[in-house]
């Protein structure tokens, strides 16, 4: 589903952010992805999203080559990846649901349908008391989940959550994972940057531990990489491509989707 | 539609930038309202100036009928003339007396004795009028010669330096117009920076982003270019009684309302392409 093969990131004033990084993802995985401040985490989910571009190495997602995908695809790589924002990004001046609706907006989904979905993921998500409210009004949690929402409405096949527990309390952080938790066991494969020990206790998923841009431990076995020719083939059907059907994911070791928080 | 709502809410949320940028727009054409009612009538006043007599002949008091006659088969000769008309001493008093109908002292004090019979000549070719002239000015029956030609060019070339500063105000005003709305809409992109950011994070299209820009943008334009033709019209409306009474006889007004409202269709029409124009220039420049 993800592939990641020696992928460098450096700056102009040349620190690297990312150096030789190589790992892969399956579908339905979920991933944890661990380091501290500064390690490179959501310089990886700026490159899986395409915000920027890698100074070195092949990035694959759902066999699209992203280094060498189109200008006018990337709009369409993005619906088919959810991200909850470590800043959230919620548009302040819009209500919960009209930030909600909004990836279905752009996606130009009939109004009708839309709100249909919205509400559902709302409600889904634990918030649909909350839809006429505006961000401000809300705790941390309840943001959070209205982020989680807003990354579910297309449907992704996979979520990126940038540190999503990084402000809440630990009850709180346990409800949000517990949510991932059950969007992973509908078929969505997931990585969630986070540095929140208990939670990488609590979960005992698959870890890639990042330091200081390289990667220091990776508890999974590698996948077989996706063959180059299904990554043209997939760059060049970016839009008349079939969403695959989603499976109960069994990738990652020791999966506690049960357990209660 | 929803970019419409999205359009609207951007314009509503920044009163002040909207109200400046309308404000460009309606003083724009209100110029080019107030520049096309000038053009107009001025080219109304040289076709009347043109379709009047253009050389007329004044006789003197002892002239006999005869002799005038004589005088109009001489001209009639020469093919160049269209027209020929002879205004009588009591056509003449007709006229004075229908010119100045509304001053009773004037009728009082004129006869017909002291009003001069004269012959209104027109000719086919306006260059022939300097020969008709001369040889009007020529004759012994004739004691004064009033040539119009000077009339008709002076106007002529007024309305053709009008149109050149009026035009070249009006492109100066247009692009001024473009330069502001450009300043307004970029300041506009460059408040939602944020919010662009996120939808394009979250997948939406360039276009997506693009549309509710140039709505704004022709929006403003379209507006202002109502508002604008109302203002001169209203005005128009307003001056028509003094501007006929000071302009007597020459048919300006009213306007025609295919006129009027041609043009606002003219106006609008325009307004669409320069803040079509406006709004794809500021997205191009700040919404790379």
């Amino acid at each position: 589903m993800i592939r990641l093969s020696k992928v460098s990131k450096q700056f102009p004033t040349g620190v690297f952010a990312l150096e030789n990084i190589s790992f892969e993802v399956g579908k339905g995985e979920f991933v944890l992805l661990v380091g501290p401040t500064g390690s490179g985490k959501t310089t990886i989910f700026r490159l899986l999203t395409r915000e920027s571009l890698p100074t070195g190495g092949e990035i694959v997602v759902d066999n699209w080559d992203i280094v060498k995908l189109p200008g006018n695809k990337i709009s369409h790589l993005r619906k088919k990846i959810g991200v909850v924002f470590q800043d959230l990004k919620l548009l302040m001046d819009r209500t919960i649901f009209e930030n909600i609706i909004l990836p279905l907006e752009v996606s130009g989904i009939n109004p009708v349908s839309a709100k249909k979905i919205a509400e559902e993921i709302m409600e889904k998500v634990g918030i649909e008391s909350h839809k006429d409210k505006f961000p401000i009004q809300l705790s941390g949690g309840e943001l959070q989940r209205a982020a989680i929402a807003r990354a579910l409405t297309l449907e992704p096949d996979i979520l990126l959550a940038d540190e999503p527990t990084g402000n809440l309390d630990q009850e709180t952080a346990m409800e949000i994972v517990k949510l991932l938790l059950e969007i992973n066991k509908k078929g969505t494969t997931i990585i969630m940057a986070t540095h929140n020990e208990d939670i990488m206790k609590a979960l005992s998923k698959r870890v890639i531990f990042l330091n200081k841009g390289k990667l220091a431990k990776d508890s999974a076995p590698m996948h077989s990489p996706p063959k180059s020719d299904n990554i043209e083939k997939g760059n060049k059907k970016a839009e008349s491509k079939p969403k695959p059907e989603k499976k109960n994911p069994s990738a990652g070791s020791g999966l506690k989707e049960d357990e209660d928080f | 539609m929803k970019t419409f709502k999205t359009t609207w809410r951007n314009i509503r949320r920044s009163p002040y930038q909207a109200f400046a940028a309308i404000f460009v727009m309606t003083l724009t054409f209100l110029f080019i309202s107030f520049f096309t009612f000038l053009l107009y009538g001025s080219s109304k006043a040289i076709s009347y100036f043109e379709s009047r007599p253009q050389v007329t002949a004044f006789f003197k008091n002892e002239v006999k009928q005869a002799d005038i006659d004589n005088l109009k088969n001489e001209l009639n000769a020469t093919n160049k003339v269209a027209e020929i008309k002879f205004v009588s001493k009591e056509d003449a008093l007709k006229i004075y007396r229908e010119q100045n109908k509304s001053d009773p002292l004037l009728l009082e004090l004129v006869t017909a004795d002291i009003l001069p019979a004269s012959l209104e000549i027109s000719t086919i070719k306006i260059e022939d009028l300097s020969e008709i002239n001369n040889k009007l000015k020529d004759s012994p029956l004739v004691s004064e010669v009033v040539f119009q030609k000077d009339v008709v060019s002076v106007l002529t070339s007024w309305t053709n330096a009008l149109r050149t500063i009026g035009l070249g105000l009006i492109i100066v005003l247009s692009l001024v117009s473009i330069f502001i709305m450009v300043i307004i809409i970029g300041i506009k992109i460059s408040q939602k920076k944020q919010d662009i950011e996120i939808m394009r994070l979250i997948g939406a299209g360039g276009w997506y982003i693009r549309w509710p820009f140039m709505l704004e943008g022709i929006f403003y334009g379209t507006f202002g270019a109502l508002l604008g033709w109302m203002i001169s019209t209203g005005a128009l409306w307003y001056a028509t009684p003094f501007l006929s009474s000071f302009l007597k006889g020459i048919p300006i007004f009213p306007l025609p309302l295919v006129f009027i409202f041609g043009l606002l269709g003219i106006e609008i029409a325009v307004a669409v392409v320069l803040g079509t124009l406006s709004s794809f220039l500021a997205v191009l420049r700040y919404l790379k």
